[in-house]
Formats: C-alpha cells, sequence, structure tokens
C-alpha cells in the first residue's frame, strides 16, 4: 500500500477505536450524575452504591477515552501536515479552546470526584461530576466544530493557499454543527443507556442486587427511549442538511445514480459501481424524494449528474465516494436506530407493567443489545466522512492533498504496528475488566481496592 | 504582530506548566518500582499524583493544540518531522494513562506488576524524548525551503539532543522524588528524602553539561546576547539553590527550586528560538518564524480573547484541587482510593 492509503487506513482505526469509548464517556457519565444527585438529594446509600458501581466502568472507560484521543490530536500534524497547514487557521481555534476549556475541566474535576468523595461536602463533590459531564460533552462540540467546517466552509476566505478564518461566530454556529452536535451527544445519551440497560438486565435476570438493579434500569430504560428517538430525529434533520450541503453524499447513501423526481427509497439494493447501476432494489416508492424534500414529487439529485456538476466546477477528477460503503452504513445505522426505539420502548412498556420478570426472554436479550449503538455510532462515522471524499475539505481540499509528505510507507508501517498492538492488548484489559466488574455487580465497588500484601517485586 | 509575540510566549508558558507540573508525576512515576516496596507503598506513591497527573497532562495537549492553532506551520512541520519520537511518546502516554486507572482494579501481582512496569516506562520515556526534541529545536534540523523536515529519527539522538534528554529527565526524577517526600510520611518519606538528594548530583551534572553544551550547539550567544546567558545560567543557580534546601530540610522550598529549574530551562530554549519557531541547519532563510508559520491575525486575537476569559478558571479549580488534596498520605490502604 502506498503512503496516502496507509495513512488514511491508520487515521479511520484509530478514530473509529477513539469513537468506541466517546460515546459511552458522553452518555454514562450523565446517568452517574443523575444517579449522584438522587443520593445527595434523597439520602439513600443505594444511589451512593450505584455511583460507584457505574461510576468505576464509566472511569474505566473515561482513560480510555483520553488516551485515544492524545492519538487523534497528534495525528493530524502527525501524519496530515499539509491538512493542519491548510486548516489550522481554523481548526486551531476550536481544538485550543477545547483543551482550554473542556479539557482541563473534565480531567481535573474527575480527580477532584474520584478522590475527594471524603475531602469535600457532597453538593461540592455533585458539582464536580456534574462538572466532568459538561466538559465532556462540550468538548465534542469543539471537535464537532471543526469536523463540521470541513463537510461545510463557513466564515472563511481563501489566502496564501491556506482557508484563513474570517468570521468566528460563523465558524462556531455552523448550521452543520447545529444538527451534528445535537445528533453526536444523543448518540452518547443512547449508548450509555443501553450499557445501563444491558448489563442491569443481567442481574435482574439472575435475581441479583434486584433493587440495586431495577433502578438503574428503569432510570436507564427511560433515558433510552427518550434518547433513541432524538437522535433518529436530529439525524433526519442532519439528513436534509446534507440534501443541500453535499448532495452527492446522500446520492450515495442511496446508490442514487440518476437524478430522479419522486425518487424511491431503496431498503436493499444489488449494487454495481463500475456500471454506476443497481442490479436489483427492493424499494419504497417516492420515499426517499419525501425524505430529502418533504414533498414526495420532489427531485433528489443522482451521482451521475452531481459528478459532472463538480468536474465543470472543480476540474476533471472522480467526485464520487465509495458507493457501496455509504449506502450500507447509512442503512445499518438507521436499521440499528429504528430497532433502538423498538427495544427500548418495550423494555420500558415491560418494567412499567413490572412484567420484566416473566419476559425473561427481553432480559437475556438485553445484554446482547449493548453493542447496537457501538454498531451504528461506527456506521454513521464512515458514512459522514468517507461519503465526503474525494474531500477532505468540501470542495476546498482532497484528501490526496492532505497526507504528510515526509512520513514514507515504512513510517507508517511502524506506526500502524504500534498503535494495533497498543490498542489491542488495551482492548483486551478493557474488556477483561468490564466484563469481570460488571458480572460482579456492586459486590466489586462496595469494597474498594484491595492491597496486596507480599507482591513480588519484578521492577 | 503583537500577538504572534504573545502566543509565543503563552505557548511557552504552557510548556512550563506542564514541566512543572506533569514533571514530578514523571518522576513519581519513574521511581514507583524503586521506593513502592510493596502493594501498599505502591498504592500510596500513585495516589499522591492520582488526583493530578490527569489534570496535569493536559497542559501538554493544550501546549501542542495552541502550537497547532497559532502556528499551524510549526506544528505541522514539528509533528510530521518527529514522527518516531512523537510515536513512542504517544506510546508512553497511552500505556502511562490507562495503567493508573488499571493498575489496582484486579488481584493477581501480574496484573499489577505489568500496569506497574508500564507507569516506570509510560513516566521515563516522555521527559527523555521531550528533552531531545527540544535540544533539537533550538540546535536547528535539516528543514528545507517548503518548510518540510528532511532529517530522520537518528540524527535526533545527536550529542546535544541525548544531552537535553538526560537533563530534562533527571530533572524530571528529583522533581518527583522531593514531590513524593512532600506528600507521604513515616519510612516512605525518608526514603524519597534520600533519593532526592542522591538524585541532586546527577541532575546538576546533566543540567551543566547540558548548559555548557548549549553555548556550543545553539546560537544563544550571537543571536539572545545577555539575556541568553543570563537566562541560562538561572537553572543552575536553582539547581544548587535546591541542592542547599534539601541540606537545610526546607523541602517545600526545595520543591519550588526544582519548578523554578524547569521553568527557567524552558525559558532558555525559548529565549534562544525567538523570533524563530524551528530553526533550519540547512538554511537559516529557511527557519520558520512566529510569523511566517503563524495563523492570521484574527485567529491570533480571537485565541488571545477566548484564553484571557477561560485561562483564570483553570488556574483556579486546578489550584484549588491540589488544595483539597494538600494534606499528606499515609500508607494506610483504608485511606487510599487508587
Amino acid at each position: 500500500m502506498d503512503a496516502l492509503s496507509l495513512a488514511r487506513f491508520q487515521f479511520a482505526i484509530t478514530t473509529i477505536y477513539h469513537f468506541f469509548f466517546v460515546p459511552l464517556t458522553l452518555g454514562l457519565v450523565i446517568l452517574v450524575a443523575i444517579m449522584e444527585t438522587l443520593y445527595v438529594l434523597k439520602k439513600d446509600e443505594t444511589y451512593k452504591r450505584m455511583t460507584k458501581f457505574w461510576g468505576k466502568l464509566f472511569l474505566i472507560n473515561f482513560a480510555m477515552g483520553v488516551v485515544t484521543g492524545i492519538v487523534q490530536e497528534f495525528q493530524f500534524g502527525m501524519n496530515w501536515s499539509e491538512y493542519s497547514r491548510f486548516m489550522g487557521d481554523i481548526f486551531g481555534a476550536p481544538l485550543a479552546i477545547e483543551a482550554l476549556l473542556a479539557f482541563f475541566l473534565e480531567s481535573t474535576l474527575l480527580g477532584v470526584w474520584i478522590f475527594g468523595w471524603d475531602k469535600i461536602n457532597p453538593k461540592l463533590h455533585l458539582l464536580a461530576i456534574w462538572l466532568v459531564a459538561f466538559g465532556s460533552n462540550i468538548s465534542a462540540l469543539w471537535i464537532l466544530i471543526a469536523n463540521s467546517f470541513m463537510q461545510q466552509p463557513v466564515g472563511y476566505a481563501l489566502n496564501h493557499g491556506r482557508a484563513e478564518m474570517t468570521n468566528f461566530f460563523e465558524v462556531i454556529t455552523n448550521p452543520h454543527v447545529l444538527t451534528q452536535f445535537p445528533h453526536t451527544v444523543l448518540s452518547g445519551l443512547t449508548t450509555g443507556a443501553f450499557f445501563v440497560v444491558g448489563i442491569s438486565a443481567y442481574h435482574m435476570l439472575r435475581n441479583n442486587e434486584v433493587d440495586f438493579f431495577k433502578r438503574s434500569f428503569r432510570m436507564a430504560v427511560i433515558l433510552a427511549v427518550i434518547s433513541s428517538i432524538l437522535v433518529a430525529i436530529m439525524g433526519h434533520i442532519q439528513g436534509q442538511h446534507m440534501v443541500q450541503v453535499q448532495p452527492m453524499k446522500m446520492a450515495a447513501a442511496e446508490a442514487l445514480w440518476e437524478t430522479e423526481k419522486g425518487a424511491d427509497f431503496s431498503i436493499i439494493a444489488l449494487i454495481d459501481s463500475s456500471n454506476r447501476k443497481n442490479l436489483f432494489e427492493l424499494s419504497l416508492p417516492n420515499v426517499l424524494s419525501f425524505m430529502a424534500n418533504n414533498d414526495f414529487n420532489s427531485e433528489v439529485k443522482g451521482i451521475n449528474e452531481l459528478q459532472k456538476t463538480y468536474e465543470s466546477k472543480y476540474g476533471a477528477g472522480n467526485y464520487i465516494p465509495p458507493i457501496e460503503l455509504a449506502f450500507w452504513t447509512f442503512r445499518i445505522m438507521v436499521g440499528i436506530g429504528g430497532l433502538l426505539i423498538l427495544i427500548s420502548i418495550l423494555a420500558l412498556y415491560l418494567d412499567y407493567k413490572n412484567q420484566l420478570v416473566i419476559s425473561r426472554w427481553l432480559l437475556a436479550i438485553l445484554p446482547f443489545a449493548i453493542v447496537l449503538p457501538y454498531i451504528a455510532n461506527t456506521a454513521g462515522w464512515l458514512l459522514t466522512e468517507m461519503g465526503r471524499l474525494p474531500w477532505i475539505v468540501f470542495g476546498l481540499f482532497r484528501v490526496d492533498q492532505g497526507a504528510s509528505p515526509n512520513v514514507s510507507a515504512n513510517m507508517l508501517f511502524l506506526s500502524l504496528l504500534v498503535y494495533i498492538i497498543l490498542y489491542t492488548i488495551l482492548i483486551g484489559a478493557t474488556i477483561y475488566l468490564f466484563k469481570k466488574i460488571a458480572i460482579a455487580g456492586p459486590a466489586a465497588t462496595d469494597k474498594g481496592v484491595i492491597t496486596l500484601d507480599d507482591v513480588k517485586q519484578t521492577a | 504582530m503583537i500577538f504572534n509575540t504573545v502566543w509565543f510566549i503563552l505557548i511557552a508558558i504552557l510548556y512550563m506548566g506542564f514541566f512543572v507540573l506533569e514533571g514530578f508525576d514523571f518522576g513519581v512515576g519513574i521511581l514507583l518500582p524503586f521506593l513502592g516496596k510493596n502493594d501498599n507503598e505502591r498504592r500510596t506513591i500513585i495516589n499522591t499524583i492520582g488526583p493530578h497527573w490527569d489534570g496535569n497532562e493536559v497542559w501538554l495537549l493544550t501546549a501542542g493544540g495552541a502550537t497547532f492553532a497559532a502556528f499551524p506551520n510549526w506544528y505541522a512541520t514539528m509533528f510530521s518531522g518527529f514522527y518516531i519520537a512523537l510515536l513512542f511518546l504517544l506510546a508512553a502516554l497511552i500505556l502511562r494513562g490507562v495503567a493508573f486507572e488499571f493498575r489496582s482494579l484486579d488481584e493477581n501481582p501480574n496484573w499489577r506488576n505489568f500496569w506497574d512496569k508500564t507507569i516506570f516506562w509510560g513516566s521515563f520515556l516522555p521527559p527523555l524524548l521531550l528533552g531531545v526534541a527540544f535540544a533539537n529545536i533550538v540546535t536547528g534540523v535539516p528543514i528545507d525551503q517548503n518548510m518540510q523536515y528532511t532529517g530522520g529519527f537518528l540524527n535526533l539522538l545527536n550529542w546535544y539532543g541525548l544531552l537535553g534528554g538526560l537533563a530534562v529527565l533527571s530533572i524530571c526524577i528529583l522533581h518527583g522524588a522531593i514531590y513524593l517526600s512532600l506528600k507521604v510520611e513515616d519510612d516512605l518519606k525518608e526514603r524519597a528524602l534520600k533519593t532526592a538528594t542522591r538524585l541532586w548530583a546527577p541532575a546538576l551534572v546533566f543540567g551543566a553539561l547540558f548548559i555548557v553544551g548549549t553555548y556550543f550547539a545553539t546560537d544563544i550567544i550571537s543571536h539572545a546576547g545577555i539575556v541568553g546567558i543570563i537566562i541560562s545560567v538561572l537553572p543552575a543557580i536553582t539547581l544548587l539553590l535546591n541542592g542547599y534546601m534539601m541540606l537545610k530540610k526546607r523541602n517545600g522550598l526545595a520543591f519550588i527550586m526544582t519548578a523554578l529549574t524547569l521553568v527557567f530551562v524552558v525559558a532558555c530554549l525559548f529565549v534562544i528560538l525567538f523570533p524563530r519557531v524551528m530553526i533550519s541547519n540547512l538554511n537559516p532563510d529557511w527557519s520558520l518564524t512566529i510569523y511566517n508559520a503563524s495563523s492570521t491575525p484574527y485567529t491570533l486575537q480571537t485565541m488571545t480573547i477566548v484564553t484571557l476569559i477561560f485561562l483564570p478558571f483553570v488556574l483556579f479549580y486546578q489550584g484549588w484541587s491540589y488544595f483539597i488534596f494538600r494534606k499528606r498520605l499515609h500508607t494506610n490502604p483504608k485511606e487510599l482510593v487508587y
């Protein structure tokens, strides 16, 4: 593989891996903060135990999110130096603000929260976790502002061969980020909610710590219903926005080769990219036009017409992103999104009617549903990033212009190897700890850390 | 124009904050296998930096982010140029960061030993690599007319780069030992103090060699004149004072002296650089400066306003968090969180 392909592959896998941990951090911290709020308000020890148990799982996940995030900050400069030169004036400011506002806040206050249980008054301790929740979620805002510029450049001028910021407020109120940020935060809440629902269901099925887990379950399943519905709504709004701003991405997501009025929505299709057509489609008539423009007979631009448009606008070249990838990641994301709504409504209904005990089958399935948001999150990011190809900054800078020219394929093989080895060890350790503590339940966190006697020194 | 200088200084301050704070984290992590004779002591040592290490590390992330934001060409040239060195730095920081959280979550001694080793290496490599990197920045590296670094990794391991790495490393370990002696009790405290006094001489030797090397390997004298000479001597003075304070058992003051040493080392490096940010040893015209590497005046101004608003809060709540955990730790499992 050449250096550019390796750099792209490395960025993709490190970002996807980072985003395994981020949504759970974003969502679970809010649940933990709510649990501690209930503890402080009601002075009920069970809520404190819940805070510590779910909090410990949160901390394991948070650590992974932090360290994988450092890789991301460094990777722009290391592997995408020319992109950094092009985007630095725009990107740099949100990233610097993210560090100054969000990273400092969440890291410092988390240290206070972990170690300060018996050192500061309970209300102040509660404030600490809410500030961590705020810091984490606001950090998402700033990185998404940067990403949104890449999707929809605003508030800039092209000078000296780079994008230069001309209006800071336009950059931070980019219409793209106004849909992308809520969509991402809600996906985090959904991930966190299903995480708690799944682990709680595991214990409820086994009649272990029933009161503890019923409370966790009830709280999380209500959140799951709300967030899964809202994330879908925001996704739809964002999709409609993207039809206007990046019509090629949306055409690709539909494998819509030809412009059409009253376009059908394909549920599945057999796509033949090399011949630019679909061999088979199972579709709902006119639904795509309705989804795109709220009008069953509206025109939706097709891939072939957009390719011609972009060639006349930007010059000769291939402006078509990977179609099969866009098509299937979209369906995976939306399909799972719909499934999550159904599962959460069913789970809430049965819990409310106290029939979960009878519906043991649902309790048995719910732990497996934990992975569904992870798959949807990954699919969504693949869609939005690779659907933008060949652009790295839409309309302004192509991905093949962005890589570091002095980083050879050999250096990339080395860094890929290092990341893959490290990340494999770490995911193994993470899953080991998650399973151990989740299965043990609050018994694991009630007793705290155990000191070993006479540990053999092998340093 | 003024904002270019403002941001040069701010980035210097961010690196100073990083070395003063994370410097003792690194030192403590390096000393962990040596001063922690059993699990109880190791837990105690980790707990001295437990509440602080993550917030301290953010100083580095902010310095990097500020470099990207204010001087994108500096960020691009340095990070793509020092690729291999940064890769190892990343590996160290990744493993160390996870280790603090994971270490005590299992009762298998092999598990704990593994993570203690990663804490050690994850604390040892960063100050060494960063010292090597900064030394190379001030001595000059091959940068062409397109702001691209054209050297490799091995040429960074020249005598001056290695001296820089050893100097920063040894000062950080000393800094960490003194910090530890301020945060623990009894036998552990005594051993930390003894270690600190033994670490003083190597730190002074490497530091002095590094300073002397600077007069030969950089243009500090011709470029920075009397200011350069004064600022280069200050870290030696604070290190000598540090030894004196330890002799007088004034360990709090000794800690301030190592902190100031780190501040002055960073100041010295930035004084040598100014107004450059990366020095090209191929052609001085190809060096990156605070002017040709920077973002627009508009971006610099916007960032300055944002910083003026948020930095005071950061200083306040970070200071507050140190105040909360000001008490010494006993080697008592009941009192230890991690």
